[in-house]
């Protein structure tokens, strides 16, 4: 009866409950869609930095993401080989040795980054494969290079043609070698694409003086959610003193920060949106306890109980709210499908793409369909709502009977 | 037995202000099963005295005790009760729930008193057979007219099985007819079922029909005379 009691008072002046409603479907529909692109557009970056080169984690010697010089190297034993057996959720690892070399041909000569990494794993991990633009992809026991778009134009060189590398390998011994060209990859961030070389990672080691060492072990994990339990368990699992164990954040704290600060805009703008939109239902609130203060004082005569006139009037409140609600998260449904399906795409806006592309990311925003989107909507606006509806309370507490009846 | 007993009751408005005294000592009993009618002109204090016995105000002075009961002594809650399980109201401008059908408002009280279903749905049954208003039962009051109205606003006082029923003017918004019929359906129902009513009225068709007329002026009883 409290039920029926709220819901037909919700529907006696139709047109304020209708405005009310259709403020709260408009700021439940748009902040859906705004955090359901937002977050859409953080997955794909993630997932693109996580494709294109550092994994979800990394394992390194420690102190070498400080200095990263081919001395702090890890050595691949078999507590290291063995952790994708005992880690739960940790896929494969993939090591690799990286380091910094003088590239030649002719009589261009380049600063590169070497990258010494499995073919098959790095493939699995970055899909490096898909981004071959020519040529074939090379084998463990190549020795041959991938090299990158943009290397091969600063080098002047084509498929097939040698370059020379020169640097200094462990412990400072001499490092120089000659590899025929196999194929050229294409990064969309034009910094990789300027300084990428890959070789098979036992011809780095040998290339380097360097045996059954490793610069890094980048992690593929069964799930990205797994991240945090896969790095609990290897931080019990490894020793601290030995190794450093770095999950995406602690590589790229710029994009960290790039993501807080995109979010931080997102929640000032829905706070603004929910501050508009709570003056309206205080509004319709004010309205109504003014408007209903002689009923109320029908109510209390008869013998209701002000905690159930209370009730009565919060779930006629709340009901009015979860309305805007559902038909805002039902108008969203489709909205979100849609542009999870048909993701919003800026490639051809030039200026846009290119700022894009310089981070490394495709300049594609998809939205995502998470359920915690929608019902984190019904719980703001059930909170929102509720503290309003404190005010109605206080004057159904404050009301005297005989005097509302006077009203 | 005494179903009401007041003792010097004196309700001032504005006691700090300019003060309004609306009530100077009201010493009166009403018996179970009396028909009585408060009667008096504008201002006397009518409603006053009326609200004070009901519980929905209260007295600056005085003692009133209503079944046995001290009401000054409840708290608000308590009081709430009381009004709910002890006492019907009729009200001059019927205060029906505007939402609700006829057989909503009557049944509403006894949802309140947690009564089964079973139980609200026959007395809300009886109810508006007593009142005359069967095929009411599913209007709301804005497609009732006046008298119809009252006669929900009778029903819903009687739902609860209350030890009296207080009606503050209940005929002033209703023509001759209306109001005779709905006269003839409260003493009926105090005779045939013993249920104790107090009016406050200066309608003389109501005072005509009281058996006991007790007259307010300037907030004190003038006259209590026993009629028919």
């Amino acid at each position: 009866m409290i039920l029926k009691l709220a819901w037909r008072n919700i529907w006696r002046n139709k047109r304020r409950t209708l405005i009310t409603v259709a403020s709260i479907f408009f700021a439940v529909l748009f902040s859906i869609f705004m955090n359901s692109f937002q977050k859409g557009a953080w997955v794909r970056m993630l997932d693109n930095v996580v494709n294109y080169y550092y994994g979800y984690a990394q394992i390194h010697q420690k102190g070498y993401w400080e200095e990263k010089t081919i001395n702090n190297v890890l050595e691949l034993n078999d507590e290291l080989w063995q952790l994708p057996t005992q880690i739960d959720g940790l896929e494969q690892i993939i090591p690799r040795l990286e380091t910094f070399a003088l590239l030649s041909s002719g009589e261009h000569t380049s600063g590169m980054m070497i990258v010494g990494t499995n073919p098959n794993a790095e493939d699995r991990l970055t899909k490096l494969k898909s981004r071959l633009t020519e040529g074939t992809y090379f084998n463990q026991r190549d020795k041959v290079l991938l090299i990158a778009e943009g290397v091969k134009d600063l080098l002047k060189v084509s498929l097939g043609d040698t370059l020379i590398i020169l640097t200094q390998g462990y412990h400072g011994v001499n490092a120089a070698g000659k590899y025929s060209i196999k194929g050229i990859v294409h990064f969309a961030s034009p910094d990789l694409n300027k300084r990428m070389v890959y070789l098979p990672l036992e011809e780095t080691q040998d290339l380097l003086g360097a045996p059954s060492m490793a610069t890094s072990l980048a992690l593929r994990l069964n799930d990205r959610d797994d991240l945090e339990d896969v790095i609990e368990q290897l931080q019990t699992q490894l020793d601290a003193d030995k190794y450093e164990i770095m999950d995406w954040q602690s590589m790229l704290p710029d994009l960290v920060e790039a993501q807080k600060t995109d979010a931080a805009g997102n929640y000032i703008f829905l706070l603004v949106l929910y501050l508009i939109i709570s003056f309206g239902i205080f509004g319709t609130i004010l309205m109504m306890v003014k408007e209903r203060e002689h009923e109320f004082g029908i109510l209390l005569s008869i013998g209701m109980s002000r905690g159930l006139l209370a009730f009565s009037t919060w779930v006629e409140i709340l009901l009015m709210a979860l309305l805007g609600v559902i038909l805002g998260m039902l108008a969203a449904l489709p909205l979100v499908h849609y542009f999870k399906v048909n993701p919003i795409d800026f490639s051809e806006y030039g200026e846009m793409a290119e700022s894009y592309e310089k981070w490394g990311f495709d300049p594609i925003f998809p939205t995502v369909m998470d359920a915690s989107l929608f019902y984190s909507q019904a719980i703001i606006m059930a909170i929102i709502t509720s503290l309003l509806a404190l005010f109605a309370i206080w004057k159904i507490y404050k009301l005297k009977p005989v005097e509302a009846m006077r009203e | 037995m005494s179903l009401i007993t007041t003792k010097g009751i004196t309700k001032t408005y504005n006691p700090k202000k300019i003060p309004v005294h609306a009530l100077r000592g009201i010493d009166l009993t009403i018996e179970e099963g009396e028909f009585t009618a408060i009667v008096g002109p504008s201002g006397s204090g009518k409603t006053t005295l009326l609200n004070i016995i009901g519980g929905l105000d209260r007295q600056t002075k005085g003692e009133i005790r209503v079944d046995g009961v001290n009401i000054s002594d409840l708290s608000d809650n308590k009081l709430i009760d009381f009004r709910k399980n002890k006492i019907g109201f009729v009200f001059q401008s019927y205060n029906l729930i505007p939402v609700f059908t006829a057989a909503e408002n009557i049944g509403f009280i006894m949802l309140l008193q947690k009564k089964t279903k079973n139980e609200i749905n026959s007395r809300v049954m009886d109810l508006l057979k007593s009142v005359g208003i069967e095929e009411q039962k599913n209007k709301r009051p804005n497609e009732m007219s006046g008298g119809q109205q009252q006669r929900v606003a009778v029903a819903r006082a009687l739902a609860s099985k209350p030890k009296f029923v207080l009606a503050d003017e209940p005929t002033a918004n209703l023509d001759s007819k209306s109001t005779a019929d709905l006269l003839d359906i409260m003493e009926n129902l105090n005779k045939n079922e013993g249920i104790t009513f107090v009016f406050s009225t200066h309608d003389q068709r109501v005072i005509d029909r009281a058996h006991r007329v007790v007259t307010i002026e300037d907030g004190k009883v003038i006259e209590d005379e026993r009629v028919g």
